[in-house]
């Protein structure tokens, strides 16, 4: 059982929350000329690292807010959690 | 290379069978290959024999970092099957069928491939109609299928819920009878001991460090055991593809997550199929030992752990206990864990890269088992020929940029969420 600090309702069992995958990939800015490769990494392409790797997770059981989890992918120890408008140092 | 007969077994007999030889050799690694295969799991061993049996590639080696078999064909749930609907998987897997069925013949080891049948139970309306469908597609595939209704189902496994005033009712289900399992161990040993025989190094507790490549070519391996020359290299890595991927700058459409089963104690025959519950994502049938084999969700987050957690067992159960409640007075006998290459469609990729001489199989999901001697065979064809076959033309890694993708379960990008 993993469990998760949620930045607004503190520590919570894994069972609130739902997965959201890679936290770190980014949507293209709109307001520019977007190409192919650059869809295809935010859509598909994954690093999905093992160690360190920044996460999404919805506190869908709670306060219903997404957060960033850091957690290790082999360990599953949990690191830091932020919140999703947060900038992670 | 000693053959296993009944004959054999007699003559060995007289000398407490300790004069057998060895399955397979514990080389140490050449200077030079003309292929490398990376993974020594069931997809490895397998293309290294279809190199060696149909295309007269002898000078290969496997290169594996523990022991040969210890990965996912060592954790799996045994499950044979060709039940798909769109064109490419199912011409792959039931071109895979041919071979599962003469395995043991072709290995001389027996893989006790058992044709027991799969029944995937319905529990609307809509997915008997969605049944229907699939099963017409496999059929057009040449492939067997029948619908059967809830008596023909009652009939099959009478030991399931029937009771009307459950939340998933069954309404009937869509059955492969030429479907099964096999001894999963058996396959990877049987590969292994004929691959060796062949004249390929199986080289164990070797790990890939790096790679060679220069001027867009694949020059050769850096391992634990020193650098390795050649030609080809094929990657067949499942839940460790993106990180070979990572050392060759590659970034794929995968994400390594975990895949738990658990097997209950022992019981005497109960179950002759393999039956999955169509509410959620649960499966089981009953070993030859007579324990109860189950399966279901990945835990739901990127994992390497290679070890469950509990609320998805439990989660995963739940559904086992609503479809089949007897289950629910079982002791737990084992459990485990095993990290699946999740691509983003659930499709796998068997294709060249953008590095000349380096070849691709991976995103195996959640079926990697049963695809184990078509992979092996399209995956040897693409190396030796340098083009893939018409079985593995669909399992393309651009089929993400261009669009082409293979969504069986139309689940999209997340193949974590079921």
């Amino acid at each position: 059982m993993l469990y998760i600090n949620c930045p607004h309702c503190g520590m919570r069992s894994q069972n609130e929350f739902s997965y959201g995958g890679d936290a770190s990939v980014k949507r293209p800015e709109l307001n520019k000329e977007v190409s192919d490769q650059e869809w295809d990494n935010f859509v598909y392409n994954r690093k999905s690292l093992r160690g360190k790797h920044l996460e999404l997770w919805q506190h869908i059981s709670g306060c219903r807010q997404w957060i960033k989890v850091e957690r290790d992918t082999a360990t599953h120890e949990i690191f830091r959690t932020f919140k999703a408008d947060e900038e992670v140092a | 290379m000693q053959k296993y007969s009944i004959f054999n077994l007699v003559k060995n007999a007289f000398s407490n069978h300790q004069n057998w030889d060895l399955a397979w050799k514990d080389p140490t690694p050449k200077e030079e290959y003309d292929v490398v295969i990376i993974g020594g799991g069931g997809h490895g061993l397998a293309t290294a024999y279809y190199l060696a049996k149909e295309h007269n590639i002898t000078k290969v080696a496997i290169i594996e970092k523990g022991w040969i078999g210890g990965g996912n064909v060592g954790r799996n749930t045994t499950i044979i099957r060709s039940n798909y609907m769109h064109d490419e998987n199912g011409l792959f897997s039931e071109f895979g069928m041919d071979l599962w069925r003469k395995m043991s013949q072709d290995l001389n080891y027996n893989v006790m491939f058992s044709p027991r049948g799969i029944i995937n139970l319905a529990h609307s309306d809509a997915q008997m109609n969605a049944y229907a469908r699939r099963g017409n597609s496999m059929r057009l595939n040449g492939i067997d299928a029948v619908l059967l209704n809830r008596e023909q189902v009652k009939e099959i496994i009478p030991m399931a819920d029937f009771s009307e005033n459950v939340r998933f009712p069954i309404f009937g289900g869509l059955m492969q009878p030429s479907a099964g399992t096999a001894r999963h161990d058996a396959v990877a040993w049987g590969y292994a001991r004929q691959a060796d025989s062949m004249g390929v190094d199986i080289i164990q507790n070797c790990e890939v460090i790096g790679f060679d490549v220069s001027a867009g070519k694949i020059n050769g391996i850096r391992t634990s055991r020193g650098n390795i020359k050649a030609k080809k290299v094929g990657l067949c890595v499942a839940g460790s593809t993106n990180i070979l991927a990572e050392k060759l700058n590659m970034t794929l459409p995968i994400e390594t997550h975990l895949l738990q089963a658990c097997v209950s104690e022992p019981i005497k025959p109960v179950l002759d199929n393999v039956v999955t519950f169509g509410a959620g994502h649960f499966y089981v049938s009953q070993s030859d030992k007579g324990e109860m084999v189950m399966g279901g969700d990945l835990d739901g987050y990127n994992s390497y752990a290679q070890r469950g957690n509990l609320p998805t067992l439990q989660h995963v159960l739940t559904e086992g206990i609503a479809m089949m409640p007897f289950l629910s007075k079982l002791k737990m006998l084992r459990t485990w864990g095993g990290i699946m290459d999740m691509s983003m469609d659930g499709s796998p990729i068997i294709d060249k890269t953008h590095i000349e001489g380096l070849y691709l199989n991976c995103g195996w999901c959640y079926g990697g088992f049963k695809a184990t001697p078509a992979s092996g065979w399209t995956f040897a064809h693409t190396i030796a020929q340098d083009r893939v076959h018409e079985l593995n033309a669909g399992y393309s890694l651009n089929r993400f940029s261009t669009g082409h993708l293979i969504d069986e379960k139309g689940l999209g990008t997340k193949t974590w969420i079921s």
